[in-house]
């Protein structure tokens, strides 16, 4: 059995659920120790993602609701809110340079 | 030096583009203008008169830009006709007394309409065709009528009588010339008309005239006609023609012609060089008086150009071509140049399909020249075949009669006019002016081409650029209804393999994109039916599909019951104000007619739709581009005034298309009678109760571009309605673009609701058999989704906030009270983190 886990801060790693729990395309919110929240994903070829779940351009913590997709070969999250998407790798937003959300490092176990 | 003062008599088309080339010239900042008009409202489109019966309002029609007036600091002064002329002084009376003195005086007077001295003329239920305030009154007195005639089987005549048909009438026409049309048409081209007419049910009397209006206490009861029959109607409508309205002119003592009209020279100048006159009113230099719009414009552009003093030596009105294209009762009549063949040697080609009900003449000359021509039926030909009047077509004429597909398909196209080829006649528009523009909004800005009777959109539209990418996004080039064509055809079930099929190169393999898995979801979920949940489609849907509820801005979500035609019990009623109340969630009524829960978290939704689902409610939708709510009037069960049980058809449909998938939502309602209390006509598909049955009005919508329904079938049985509407919204979730509403799709169609009529009315393209077997496949499928959801333990562990913590509630949905309610509390989304916000 696989788990995904994720390192909410540099060296430490948490469980956050068994991989299967993760639909392909879509995600999941997780808590973090220090009351963050995390939105984790997994895309079609099973390559998993973490970022911050709270969409800064409404302060709601709802991107793990939203739907992931690939622009340009590079996967992206669409905030479920006003659409706005972000990279899942570097935490970008592709919509408005200014605006970036965290990205945790992720790894199956 | 003091400022002049321009007064202009008359604010109809050409009134207004007469202000408007003023306004271009930048006289209206120099002079003081003045316009005084008879009718209550400012200039409208009175050749798009008859389409106020198809939905457009006063309001659309007409001309004026808001706020051109104040712009240009134009006087305006409406329901005010000029009653004096007095020439010596320069000064022209209003009814109301107001004295205008002018330097200038534009006469643009227009015409009234002809109505032959019969016997019985001026009875209650005689009309003319002409105004606004005549449609009105006509529409108000059919409501009461069953049978109708019109005098004239011209232009104007077979557009008041496509509008008594609309009305419900039956409709004769009587017009005293042998054929319909006879200034336009010749003989064969009348002929196929009058097939064509008479298929949709309307009685053509040709070549008889009208000898008296029979009456009783005052009001129509018939006609006699000069052929010795007698017709029993309700109404007459005349519309013989109109005549210039020169009396003003008679009476300050200008020269008139003989048949009336102002007389004018090249300049537009009348026998008083401080007078003009334009537009129909005008009898122009070449002795005639031009009853179209565009020989108007081209007086009003000479005009301005004189007072603007930019007259230069190619100024002048020294006529104009009579070519007209109009779409008469649905059929397309066209003719232009020397449609009747008078030029001398001329020889013709000509192509007849009585079967179709087509019929093309062109007129050539012995070299081959074209001259003009006749199309009815078809006219498409005519935005590239009027330009080429005058030369050598690039093929032979028989080529361009015949139907494509026909011996040698036509292989013309736009690129084969000659740069100075006049696109837009309205205008004067050339292809050279149109290939500045990049785009359609432009042509129409920078040229205002297209924006006359619009027969020259298609050809401009093929004159730009390519248009740009049409595909659905960035990981397809098909739209959304090539996408459900293919889906259907090649039967695919997955988005995956839709994508690396039929995805753009880059994007196969990949995951997709917000914008096509949800389009491809629903398009899924149409063709299959299936729990849309489940599996890869899961991965699809938007998340308020996803959670069956609607995401709201502070990350909470809403509940919406179906309530099938807003009917609910009390024990119902009392069951939504419980589990409001024991979520604490936020109510309000809906504009359609049910009950909103909000405020509820993720991990909420599971408990509260079991309370709702134990009660026997069932999901509403909401979440969805779905069958929202069939909204009805309580109808003749309790009302005095209902004709028609309008919550049973509500309740009806709403249960038959409840769950369908479709690009956008679909709104409706059921109205019990004609006073509308449901506001059917602003749905996606409305009804409206008849003494006879119930009348299907379809592509309506509120929002920010309202739209009036349009009527689709009349007087439907029980049976009748639902087959049409199973038709109608299988045929609009097939064709129909990604988040395109009904109204605007509608609007798109290539043939608008003659098409639609054609195809779910007719089964022109054989369609329907295959429609209703996808809705009854719809219908016999339907599952409710949260009952399916709650029976599940899989499906439901989904509704959590936090998957590693499930008993936890997100604590950033968080509300604080108003008005007795909750609301969201935004504060708390305005703080970066939670650090310290829990212990763990």
């Amino acid at each position: 059995m696989t788990t995904l886990e994720l390192s909410p801060v540099p060296e430490a790693w948490m469980a956050v659920c068994e991989e299967a729990r993760l639909t392909p395309g879509r995600g999941l919110a997780a808590l973090l120790p220090d009351g963050r929240q995390a939105a984790v994903f997994r895309d079609r070829t099973g390559r998993a993602y973490a970022i911050d779940n709270r969409d800064p351009f409404t302060g709601a913590q709802v991107l793990s609701r939203g739907l992931i997709g690939t622009a340009d070969g590079r996967p992206f999250v669409a905030s479920p809110l006003l659409k706005q998407r972000f990279d899942l790798e570097t935490g970008r937003c592709l919509d408005d340079d200014e605006v970036t959300v965290t990205v945790y490092p992720v790894r199956l176990t | 030096m003091t400022t002049p003062t321009i007064v202009l008599v008359g604010h109809g088309m050409v009134g207004q583009r007469f202000l408007e080339a003023l306004a271009d010239r930048g006289v209206t900042e120099r002079a003081r203008i003045v316009v005084l008009c008879e009718e209550p409202r400012p200039a409208y489109d009175r050749v798009q008169l008859t389409s106020y019966f198809s939905g457009k309002t006063p309001d659309d029609l007409s001309m004026v830009e808001d706020g051109f007036m104040e712009r240009h600091g134009i006087e305006l002064y409406t329901d005010e006709p000029v009653v004096g002329v007095d020439r010596a002084a320069r000064t022209v009376t209003g009814r109301s007394g107001r004295v205008v003195a002018y330097d200038h005086l534009v006469l643009a007077t227009g015409s009234y309409p002809f109505v032959p001295p019969v016997p019985g003329k001026d009875a209650t239920g005689c009309f003319v065709y002409r105004t606004i305030e005549d449609l009105l009154a006509i529409e108000e007195y059919a409501k009461s009528a069953t049978t109708g005639a019109v005098v004239g089987g011209g232009l104007l005549g077979l557009e008041a009588a496509g509008a008594l048909k609309g009305l419900g009438l039956a409709t004769h026409i009587v017009e005293f010339a042998p054929r319909l049309m006879p200034v336009q048409v010749d003989e064969g081209g009348g002929a196929a008309l009058l097939r064509t007419i008479e298929q949709m049910g309307l009685t053509v009397h040709t070549g008889t005239g009208t000898q008296e209006v029979v009456t009783a206490d005052g009001a129509v009861t018939g006609m006699k006609l000069s052929d010795g029959s007698e017709l029993a109607v309700d109404m007459v409508v005349f519309s013989a023609g109109v005549r210039p309205r020169d009396q003003l002119a008679r009476d300050c003592g200008l020269d008139v012609g003989e048949r009336g009209g102002i007389a004018v020279d090249e300049l537009c100048r009348t026998s008083d060089p401080a007078v003009f006159a334009i537009g129909e009113c005008a009898l122009a230099s070449d002795g005639r008086v031009y009853g179209l719009v565009a020989p108007g414009y081209e007086m009003a552009q000479t005009v301005a150009a004189v007072l603007a003093e930019e007259a230069g030596e190619d100024t002048g009105f020294t006529g104009a071509d009579l070519s007209t294209k109009l779409k008469l009762l649905g059929v397309d009549v066209a003719s232009f140049g020397d449609a009747h063949g008078t030029a001398e040697g001329c020889l013709d080609v000509v192509y007849s399909d009585s079967r179709a009900g087509v019929y093309k003449k062109l007129v050539v000359d012995a070299e081959g020249r074209l001259l003009g021509g006749v199309l009815v039926g078809d006219a498409d030909s005519y935005g590239l075949l009027r330009p080429l009047t005058g030369t050598k077509p690039p093929v032979s004429p028989e080529q361009l009669v015949l139907p494509a597909g026909a011996g040698a398909p036509v292989a013309l196209g736009p690129s084969a006019l000659p740069d100075d080829a006049v696109i837009c006649s309205c205008h004067n528009v050339t292809k050279h002016a149109i290939g500045q523009c990049g785009s359609l909004a432009e042509v129409k800005k920078c040229t205002k081409a297209g924006t006359g009777c619009g027969s020259c959109v298609k050809v401009i539209e093929k004159l730009l650029p390519k248009a740009a990418d049409q595909g659905l996004c960035g990981c397809f080039s098909y739209t959304r209804t090539e996408l459900y064509e293919i889906a259907r055809a090649l039967r695919v079930t997955s988005f995956a393999a839709l994508l690396d099929s039929h995805g753009r190169e880059g994007a196969k393999g990949g995951e997709g994109c917000e914008v096509c898995k949800p389009t491809v979801g629903s398009i899924l979920a149409s063709l299959n039916n299936g729990y849309i949940l489940d599996g890869e489609q899961a991965a699809l849907q938007d998340t308020n599909d996803h959670h069956l509820a609607n995401l709201q801005r502070n990350g909470s979500y809403s509940v919406v019951p179906r309530i099938p035609g807003g009917e609910i019990t009390p024990e119902k009623l009392i069951v939504i104000g419980e589990v409001a109340r024991d979520y604490g969630l936020y109510t309000k009524i809906t504009g359609g007619q049910r009950i909103d829960l909000f405020g509820a978290r993720v991990d909420q939704l599971p408990a509260i739709w079991t309370r709702l689902v134990d009660a026997g409610f069932e999901s509403g939708h909401a979440y969805g581009k779905a069958l929202r709510t069939v909204k009805s009037c309580v109808g003749q069960t309790w009302c005095r005034y209902g004709v028609q049980d309008s919550v049973k058809m509500a309740i009806q449909l709403e249960l038959r298309y409840r769950g369908l998938r479709a690009p956008h939502k679909l709104k409706s309602a059921v109205s019990g009678c004609a006073r509308e209390c449901a506001e059917a006509q602003s749905k996606d598909f409305g009804v409206i109760a008849t003494a006879n049955g119930w009348n299907l009005y379809v592509g309506g919508n509120g929002g920010a571009t309202p739209r009036h329904a349009d009527l689709l079938a009349q007087d439907l049985s029980d049976a009748e309605l639902i087959r049409l509407i199973d038709r109608f919204l299988m045929f609009y979730i097939r064709t129909a673009d990604r988040l395109e509403r009904t109204s605007v799709w509608l609007e798109r169609l290539e043939g608008g609701l003659d098409h639609l009529r054609d195809v779910i009315v007719k089964d022109s393209l054989g369609l329907c058999d295959e429609l209703e077997s996808l809705m009854a496949a719809h219908v016999s499928d339907y599952q409710d989704e949260w009952a399916q959801t709650l029976d599940d333990p899989e499906r439901l562990r989904r509704f959590v906030s936090f998957v590693n913590a499930p008993e936890t509630p997100d604590p950033t949905v968080r509300f604080v009270p108003e008005r007795d309610q909750i609301k969201p509390d935004l504060t708390i989304l305005t703080i970066g983190t939670l650090e310290g916000a829990l212990s763990r």
